[in-house]
């Protein structure tokens, strides 16, 4: 038997549900303005400082320990690890900003209150930072794109869809940031998001060599980092690698980001409105 | 007048504890209305729940006609917002701080500009404008706030313990400012644990303590009712207070006990209570002054100031 009650409640969590999603609009792009705007004021030190850590990398990695590994699957070591750079940067560069960055403007700057008192409310403003997020992930990647390809390490012209896999990397990591800042009491706290989530993804989602080498299992473990998917699209835009498998890779990206996408927002409001 | 703001049996908890205890009240266009209490009464609870910052519990609270559950985005893009800490983008400069606040009222860059200049020069900030937020001193952020709470030309402007934390001269600079806006017809909600601000602004008050309403009205009217014109303040050594108190009292309206001050309402004349307490040796020490709303306040909470003293009103 059909109950009404139980349909109609059914009815309005669907509701409540989508009005995460609705949360994407204009007003949540004007809290983006605002950290744009920011961003301007010192846009030159933000990218000088991107360039620095990814080149030692490959430095370090693609021209010191390079020179001891042979070709991983037809490719120098070099090639290899230069577009995991990229990605790891970009997730770097989305988790600070929606991890610390955000803390700051949230708990110290009250930035958060000041804003839900105009028109804008709790969720457009996560979602506004969200955005800031993904564009930090986007504009780090391109720059880093850039820096290897004057390297002559981006090898097919697939590449010019990176900024779209740095889009979903920006959107994933965000999101993941933003949940701890949703959730931690002190700013000290976030050590542990990047000792236990960001740091474990960095290393065993294919960077810095194939995961075939290790067990099953890890394998296994690794199909659910999204860093792991964002690395094997970046790896394959690079060098020309086209498959099938682009797709399933993208895919599951998008759903993890929409599967998640209502958390951040729940947890701010759980925070901050009493 | 017109209503713009009406609670009805408005309730607040967090969690079990309950901070505004089912309060009504009424504003209307064009006043200045006062919530008063000793810090923690629900002050800023109340205002809070009115620009939709805090859910309510319980009742119903409608601001502009709107409710607020329901319409909060058409109320909050009407009224203005002075919190009681400031909140100003410290990675702005004084001038961006109100263009950026107006892009989030949908206003555009260009449109808010001159909006933005004519605040800054009637608070007097036009030569800060290109600074940093952090350079200017607290009484310029608090006028800054203010400002920025006045960027979209709202219908209600709610200040959240205004002057808390300012100089005395920085304080009435603020004063001046607000009965101006005032005058320009604008309605002003304030919270204040300060009677001298509250009599100095306020039309219409309500005088809060522990989640509920003690007393509503205006100033004058409520000093006269509940403590008359005069207050004498008046020192006697403890042993002999009760004794005291029994011959003066036909000569009071009221009396209040606060630490080791008693205080006499006098209804209108003074004379013969200053008479019979010049006569009266045990007193040590006394002081004639006007009554003001500290007193009333003292009055309704009876609470005195420090706890160790009982009430002389069994």
């Amino acid at each position: 038997m059909k109950n009404p009650m139980m349909n109609k409640r059914t009815m309005e969590k669907l509701k409540t549900l989508f009005t995460y999603y609705r949360s994407v609009n204009l007003w949540a792009l004007k809290v983006f303005t605002r950290n744009l705007i920011v961003f301007k004021k010192t846009w030159g030190t933000t990218i000088a400082f991107n360039f620095i850590e990814p080149l030692l990398y490959l430095a370090a990695l693609g021209a010191g320990l390079g020179m001891l590994i042979e070709d991983i699957e037809g490719m120098s070591y070099t090639l290899f690890i230069a577009p995991g750079i990229v990605a790891t940067s970009a997730m770097w560069a989305s988790a600070a900003e929606c991890s610390y960055d955000s803390f700051v403007r949230m708990h110290f700057q009250k930035i958060y209150h000041a804003i839900v008192a105009t028109p804008i409310n709790l969720r457009e403003v996560v979602v506004g930072e969200l955005l800031y997020g993904t564009f930090k992930s986007l504009l780090s990647g391109t720059v880093i794109m850039g820096v290897i390809t004057a390297l002559g390490l981006v090898i097919s012209p697939w590449a010019f869809l990176a900024p779209i896999v740095l889009i979903l990397n920006g959107l994933a990591f965000s999101q993941i940031a933003m949940i701890w800042t949703g959730i931690v009491p002190k700013i000290d706290n976030f050590a542990y998001f990047f000792t236990l989530i960001i740091t474990p993804m960095f290393l065993f989602s294919e960077v810095f060599f194939p995961l075939d080498v290790l067990p099953q299992i890890v394998q296994q473990i690794a199909w659910f980092l999204p860093l792991y998917h964002v690395v094997v699209l970046l790896r394959s835009l690079t060098t020309g690698m086209i498959s099938i498998d682009l797709i399933y890779h993208t895919l599951w990206l998008i759903v993890f980001i929409l599967i998640i996408f209502p958390l951040p927002q729940i947890l701010m409001r759980r925070r901050l409105i009493k | 007048m017109t209503v713009v703001v009406e609670a009805q049996k408005l309730q607040k908890y967090y969690n079990s504890f309950q901070a505004v205890a089912s309060i009504d009240f009424k504003i209307h266009r064009g006043e200045c209305f006062g919530i008063l209490g000793p810090n923690g009464a629900g002050k800023t609870t109340v205002v809070a729940m009115i620009y939709c910052f805090h859910p309510i519990s319980g009742g119903k609270l409608s601001v502009l006609g709107r409710d607020v559950t329901t319409e909060p985005r058409f109320i909050k893009s009407r009224l203005g917002v002075v919190p009681q800490e400031n909140n100003l983008d410290q990675e702005l400069t004084v001038r961006e701080n109100l263009l950026v606040y107006a892009g989030y009222f949908g206003i555009s860059r260009a449109g808010a500009r001159k909006t933005a200049d004519e605040l800054l020069h009637f608070f007097g900030l036009s030569s800060k404008a290109n600074q940093q937020v952090e350079q200017i001193s607290g009484g310029m952020k608090r006028r800054l706030t203010i400002a920025r709470g006045l960027i979209h030309a709202p219908e209600i402007l709610i200040l959240d313990e205004p002057t808390t934390g300012l100089d005395p001269q920085s304080r009435r600079l603020i004063w001046e400012h607000l009965r101006q806006l005032k005058n320009k017809g604008l309605t002003l909600i304030l919270t204040t644990h300060y009677l001298e601000e509250a009599s100095q602004l306020c039309d219409e008050l309500i005088i809060m303590h522990q989640g509920k309403i003690l007393e509503e009205g205006r100033p004058l009217e409520l000093i006269s009712k509940h403590v008359g014109a005069k207050v004498i303040e008046v020192e006697i050594s403890p042993a002999k207070r009760y004794a005291f108190l029994r011959s003066v009292e036909h000569l009071t309206r009221n009396y209040q006990l606060a630490g080791n001050t008693i205080y006499l309402f006098i209804p209108t004349d003074e004379t013969a209570t200053v008479e019979f307490i010049n006569s009266y040796k045990e007193v040590q020490t006394y002081r004639v002054r006007p009554s003001n709303l500290e007193d009333v306040f003292l009055k309704l909470t009876g609470s005195g100031l420090s706890n160790d003293e009982e009430s002389y009103d069994e």
